[in-house]
């Protein structure tokens, strides 16, 4: 019934025989290992860029944040500056928690109808905790990496490589970011499949990024544990490509092509998906502005004057009933221009 | 009301579960059911200023009479306002529909509609968006969530975008601040574009353009109406609290919602300045003026378009320069104060002919306020009572147990949270908040916001006011509380039928009408009952 997964997981699963067969079959490793990952990469960037300087050349007219907690004021009234940042480096710390934290998302609560007509609202940390989980395993997966991309590997990384592995499970050592970020995305997964408003407004490009980071996960893990891929190999096309002296030594075999040519998709469709979220959050004009709307003056680039309802119009209709009820005017009635001012009077009066 | 179900019945019927046989795109046409709905807007409103493709139409007809290239006309004005404004375009791209948002809206919690869901009322947009303005969008169409513009979904468009009271408390929640309210509002612009609008905004829109509030009351009337109060203070204080109308030099130019004028018990909120306003004239010589050209506070044009809000705003400011006062205090309104708030200034300011407000009684600088030069009287009253300038005699209030709601505007467009709130404790007794996801940040609309007030639509006001009342009965069966009160002109219309239907018993009281009530005027008579004319409960015993 319920296609929209089907064809996100249909895609995926093709996208990975694609480059598998591709590789295995017809012995496309260049196009695999070098030209496709050169023009995603340069796909995402370009794009990504477009996209946010799209957003950019869009005009700020209005100073609009959310204000989440008490204003500035001078009655002693502690300011909650943080849920309304009135300063620039409040702003700063505002949004360093968001993208750091998902702090917006922490409030995320269930309602619930209840005996007795009762409606109540729940802490929901799920989303968020898992939200969570999967950015930061995408994240440490992505830095994990740069080992395939760096020569010699910073100590740095070493350290992260022990840290994530601290469970020392099996051999080669699991590590744990690779194994949460598929856990979470299965999470996330489950969650769009099974509660029943997500589902209804998931979209098939809800599903699609998600069936491909799990591919991707998934393949690495493989990669890792069962099939035990020749890393140095690897390591060997990969500084090709950053060192841009594109190699494609022999016996790397399809499921690396598979893992690469998923990676590539990822980049190359990122910039045309709501994964531009990444961007997006930076320029929210609710979150990433201060709420200092009465102290400061913003400025609207495109403000143009209006036509307004001046006060001598207004007068000049209403002024004899003005003077008769003893409001002061500007113009006694005697000196009044000849020419009456006949405004058509707009529909009946409203309650 | 007589047509709404009992209230059991209307609780019991409404269904949460999410519909599994189809894509909700593959919904329409939507009926348009009567109810939820409100009236087309009169041509004549729209006439009057100016608003395009005015004509007799009715969302119930078949037939909408729309111009020709209509469907040219939003396309171009979907573009324009992508480039000039980036929330819009940034809150098209970037939303994930993670679902963080879909049961925070009062109208899906009120309903059951899944198109109440914050993230789908977008998506109505958000699929045209992909449509039209991106290429991925274009080519995948439907499997890429994206959809032509038509007739029917221009008919979802107006059904769904005047469901939603632009009460931002989805955005509170999305991890990216996505505020749905912005994107009602561009969606009604759009819609406004080819004269789809409701009367009970643009009536009260024309209205406020000619005689300068949304009511139409004329000059003359608004000042007999406020004598008509004058004379009801002096039978229950003895005091004559008779305000200055337009009078130049003051120091101190008050606008506050017509809706105060005009309805109980907004009057009795407005009795309430008054009484104020008498005591400090009296006490310390305050200067302040009324003025009938800006008698409304309210903006029913941020309900239209920004530059409807711009022509409808700019009378503050236009009037203080006429006048020559120092700078603006502003009355009890929730969408007023986000308009003074976040967007006056911007549109008509710079009001550098204005000062920067002092309290002149207490010398406090409200350096908050010190480019847009408006203050808010929860800030100046309660700045006052901090510097103990007030007479008053909580007692008086001692048969109120009060419960406070915050107004979305003042909530999240402003920040407002303790100030009314210490005003309140200080004027009365006995004072319970409701539970904490239900107030500040957190607070539920009254469901009848963003010009929803009206008559016809009665069912969806009772459904998107049911979490706000459901709260208060948490706070009345708990605590006994009788009393709701609010800054709010259009809560201090929308509450009372709302508790009437929901919670009977609880009353619903502006903020500085408590204020009038324990403030004891110099020269009044022993007083015998509230401003609503009820004996006090001291005297009973
Ligand atoms: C900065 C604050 C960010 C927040 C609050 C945030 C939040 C979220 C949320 C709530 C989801 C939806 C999960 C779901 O229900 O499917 C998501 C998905 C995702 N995010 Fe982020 N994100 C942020 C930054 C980033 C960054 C920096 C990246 C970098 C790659 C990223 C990549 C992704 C990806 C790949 C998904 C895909 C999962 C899906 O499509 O559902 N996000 N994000
Ligand atoms: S919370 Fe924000 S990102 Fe999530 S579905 Fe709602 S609007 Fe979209
Ligand atoms: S702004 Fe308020 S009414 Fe509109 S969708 Fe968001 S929560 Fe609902």
């Amino acid at each position: 019934m319920n296609n929209k997964y089907m064809i996100s997981f249909i895609a995926v699963f093709v996208l990975f025989f694609l480059a598998y067969l591709g590789t295995e079959a017809l012995g496309l490793d260049v196009l695999f290992g070098v030209l496709i990952p050169y023009a995603a990469l340069a796909v995402f960037i370009v794009g990504f860029v477009y996209k946010v300087m799209g957003w950019a050349r869009s005009a700020v007219p209005f100073r609009i944040p959310t204000t989440c907690g008490q204003q500035e004021n001078q009655l002693g009234f502690r300011q909650n500056t943080l849920d309304c940042p009135s300063t620039a480096g409040a702003v700063v710390l505002r949004m360093f928690l968001e993208i750091v934290t998902f702090r917006s998302l922490f409030r995320n609560t269930r309602m619930n109808f209840r005996e007795g007509h009762k409606v109540s609202y729940n802490l929901e940390i799920f989303l968020w905790l898992f939200a969570l989980i999967f950015h930061y395993a995408f994240l440490t997966v992505i830095v994990r990496h740069l080992r395939f991309f760096l020569e010699p590997v910073p100590k740095a990384l070493q350290l992260l490589e022990t840290v994530d592995s601290f469970m020392q499970i099996g051999l080669p050592v699991l590590y744990l970011s690779g194994a949460a970020l598929l856990v979470a995305a299965v999470f996330l997964l489950l969650r769009r499949i099974f509660i029943g408003n997500v589902r209804y407004i998931s979209l098939a490009s809800d599903f699609f990024p998600l069936f491909l980071i799990g591919g991707i996960a998934f393949t690495g893990i493989l990669m890792r544990y069962v099939t035990k891929v020749d890393i140095v190999s690897i390591k060997q096309l990969t500084m090709g490509l950053v060192t841009l002296h594109p190699t494609v030594p022999e016996g790397i075999g399809g499921l690396f092509y598979g893992h690469l040519f998923f990676v590539s998709i990822l980049l190359a469709y990122f910039p045309f998906s709501k994964l531009m979220h990444l961007g997006g959050i930076f320029l929210s004009p609710t979150r990433n502005l201060p709420t200092d709307t009465r102290a400061t003056r913003h400025v609207n680039p495109w403000n143009y004057p209006v036509e307004t309802h001046t006060y001598e119009e207004y007068e000049d209709e209403f002024r004899e009933k003005m003077v008769e009820a003893g409001l002061p005017v500007e113009i006694m009635p005697e000196e009044q221009p000849a020419e009456e001012a006949e405004a058509d009077s707009p529909s009946e009066e409203k309650e | 009301m007589s047509d709404l179900p009992n209230r059991e019945a209307f609780f019991s019927n409404i269904d949460h579960s999410i519909p599994t046989a189809k894509d909700w795109m593959d919904t329409l046409p939507v009926d348009i059911r009567k109810g939820i709905a409100c009236y087309a807007g009169n041509p004549k409103s729209l006439e009057y200023v100016g608003l395009p493709n005015p004509r007799t139409w009715s969302c119930f007809d078949e037939d909408w009479q729309l111009p020709e290239n209509w469907q040219q006309i939003l396309h171009e004005g979907f573009k324009e306002r992508l480039e000039k404004f980036r929330s819009f375009k940034v809150f098209m791209d970037i939303c994930v529909r993670c679902g963080a948002c879909a049961d925070k809206c009062h109208f899906f919690i009120g309903t059951g509609d899944p198109k109440n869901m914050p993230v789908l009322r977008a998506e109505l947009l958000r699929s045209v968006y992909r449509n039209d303005f991106t290429r991925v969008g274009k080519l995948l169409g439907k499997i890429g969530g994206a959809r032509p513009m038509s007739l029917e979904v221009l008919r979802e468009w107006w059904y769904y975008l005047f469901q939603c009271t632009e009460c931002r408390r989805c955005s509170v929640f999305c991890p990216y601040g996505i505020d749905t309210a912005e994107i009602t509002i561009m969606g009604r612009e759009l819609l406004n574009l080819i004269g789809l609008n409701i009367d009970w905004i643009a009536t009260p829109v024309a209205n406020c353009y000619r005689t300068g509030n949304h009511l139409g009351i004329q000059p003359h009337a608004f000042k007999d109406m406020l004598e008509f109060f004058v004379e009801d203070i002096e039978d229950i204080t003895g005091v004559n609290c008779m305000p200055q109308f337009q009078k130049k030099g003051a120091d101190i130019l008050f606008i506050t919602p017509s809706g105060d004028v005009f309805a109980d018990p907004g009057t009795y909120t407005c009795m309430g300045y008054l009484m104020l306003f008498q005591f400090l004239k009296e006490k310390y010589g305050l200067d302040i003026t009324w003025s009938t050209y800006a008698s409304e506070g309210g903006n029913f044009g941020f309900f239209t378009s920004h530059e409807m809000m711009k022509r409808l705003n700019a009378k503050m400011y236009a009037e203080a320069k006429r006048l020559g006062v120092k700078w603006i205090l502003g009355g009890e309104c929730g969408h007023m104060w986000r308009v003074i708030n976040q967007y006056m200034d911007t549109m008509n300011g710079p009001a550098d002919f204005l000062e920067v407000p002092v309290n002149p009684i207490t010398g406090t600088r409200f350096e908050n306020a010190r480019s847009t030069k408006m203050v808010h009287i929860t800030e100046f009253t309660a700045d006052l009572i901090q510097h103990n300038k007030l007479d008053l005699d909580p007692s008086r209030n001692d048969h109120l147990k009060v419960t406070f709601h915050d107004s979305c505007n003042p909530s999240r467009g402003m920040g407002l949270f303790e100030e009314p709130r210490y005003v309140i404790r200080n004027v009365c007794n006995h004072f319970y908040d409701m539970p904490r996801n239900t107030i500040r940040e957190s607070t539920f609309c009254c469901g009848s916001g963003a010009g929803l007030n009206a008559g016809e639509d009665m069912e969806l006001r009772m459904a998107g006011g049911l979490p706000r009342a459901n709260a208060v009965k948490t706070v009345h069966e708990q605590h006994g509380v009788n009393t709701l009160a609010c800054i709010c002109a259009i809560d201090r219309a929308a509450l009372p039928p709302l508790m009437e239907y929901w919670v009977p018993g609880v009353e619903v009281t502006g903020v500085h009408e408590m204020v009038a009530n324990a403030l004891n005027l110099p020269g009044q008579n022993e007083r015998e009952t509230d401003l609503r004319g009820e004996e006090l409960p001291q005297l009973e015993e």
